[in-house]
């Protein structure tokens, strides 16, 4: 394929990834590598690299709104980040000995976690932290914004969040992806925190665990500057179309059809790497 | 409840703003530049063949800040999309900076202690890598 059809082509797949990740909340990068790797026939290092840069793309434009709404909460993101981003160096050490038929393999297995977490119904938390718990040393409970006044929230269970933060660091060096879905697991369902806040927080630490990772394979020549050009540029309009849609379109039945889409792709990245076709 | 006061005051508000206003302006500055360095890209490559089925790495000078910086002194274009690259992997590198010194103004030694652990993490990755 030459250069700029290949080039056009990225685009316009980055740019739908970009949209419908923005739309429904479940992230572009998920989809990013399996349309790289399976429909362009892309090296899966490559399009590990591209996609944690667009990861990084994402995560930062999106922060940029959701921060100045007051959802964010910074410290409990700069603790637990401590967590994600030495998770994500060590997924980068393991990724040099793994194989990329059992990255396809994991990377269908995530898939099929997220997609079955994308279906499950949301329960809104508010907690109070137990004093002289962890979360009470560490002062993370703080207020948001509901209705129009200032709740306060708590936290629960900071250990256990702290440990699948490790593993949602880890992840996201390994497959390219922001880990999204666990991250909010760990805020959401392990800290108890109000789900809102809880999916802002994870987007925002989604570019720093992103950058751990992106640095190291920077080094290693996963970065293919002709491919991040379309996948960046796609990414970044596609989900600044889709916040901008975001109010004129219903939401429920497009992440149905995503998720069915993210089963498929599943059970392709499985088959491709145990097959070793990946 | 804990008796601990409750976070999210006027400094701590203050300062998620501005790492607001900081990550916009780094990813709009890092597209200019990758959008740039596409142009000139395709310009003078568009009609070669990709080989991205094969994994063979990016040559030693895309590897590394010091020798993106020489490649778009040169005018090399696909060193300006990289620099784009590295300005987006910069963006959450800045935050956690910003976040330091954030913290610092409040004298919240705790979480001072906490973004310079992150942030080392991140200059080893970037400046090493494996």
């Amino acid at each position: 394929m030459h250069v700029l059809t290949f080039t056009l082509l990225t685009l316009a797949g980055a740019l739908l990834a970009g949209l419908v990740g923005a739309l429904t909340g479940l992230g572009g990068g998920v989809i990013l590598v399996p349309l790289l790797t399976l429909g362009f026939g892309v090296d899966i290092r490559y399009a590990i690299g591209a996609s944690l840069v667009c990861v990084i793309a994402t995560s930062s434009g999106a922060a940029a709104a959701f921060v100045k709404e007051g959802f964010t909460n910074i410290r409990i993101g700069m603790f637990l980040e401590i967590a994600t981003t030495v998770g994500a160096l060590l997924g980068t050490v393991v990724a040099a000995y793994v194989s990329s038929s059992t990255l396809a393999v994991i990377f269908g297995i995530v898939l099929l976690f997220s997609s079955a977490q994308s279906l499950r119904p949301r329960v809104e938390h508010i907690t109070s932290t137990e004093p002289g718990s962890l979360g009470d040393r560490l002062r993370l409970g703080s207020t948001y914004p509901s209705g129009g006044v200032l709740v306060s929230y708590g936290v629960e269970r900071v250990p256990a969040g702290f440990a699948m933060m490790f593993g949602a660091g880890m992840l996201s060096a390994l497959l390219g992806i922001g880990s999204g879905v666990v991250k909010v697991l760990a805020l959401d369902r392990a800290m108890h925190l109000p789900y809102k806040v809880s999916t802002t927080t994870s987007n925002f630490m989604i570019g720093v665990t992103a950058a751990a990772s992106a640095g190291v394979y920077l080094h290693r020549g996963y970065i293919d500057p002709a491919l991040a050009l379309p996948v960046v540029l796609g990414v970044l309009s596609g989900a600044m179309l889709g916040a901008r849609m975001l109010a004129a379109v219903r939401v429920k039945p497009l992440r149905i059809l995503f998720t069915l889409i993210m089963v498929a792709l599943a059970f392709e990245m499985l088959y491709q790497g145990l097959t070793k076709h990946i | 409840m804990s008796d601990t006061p409750i976070h999210n005051s006027h400094e701590d508000f203050a300062l998620e703003q501005r790492l607001g206003s900081l990550l916009r302006a780094g990813v709009l500055l890092s597209a200019i530049v990758t959008l740039v360095g596409g142009v000139m890209y395709i310009a003078v490559h568009g009609g070669d063949v990709t080989h991205y089925h094969v994994f063979s790495g990016e040559r030693a000078e895309l590897r590394t800040v010091g020798g993106v910086v020489e490649g778009v002194l040169r005018g090399d274009s696909a060193a300006t999309i990289q620099l784009g690259v590295l300005l987006l992997i910069a963006t959450p590198v800045a935050r956690v900076f910003l976040s330091v010194l954030g913290f610092m103004k409040e004298r919240d030694w705790l979480y001072v202690g906490c973004s310079l652990i992150v942030l080392a993490i991140l200059v080893y990755s970037l400046s090493h890598g494996g």
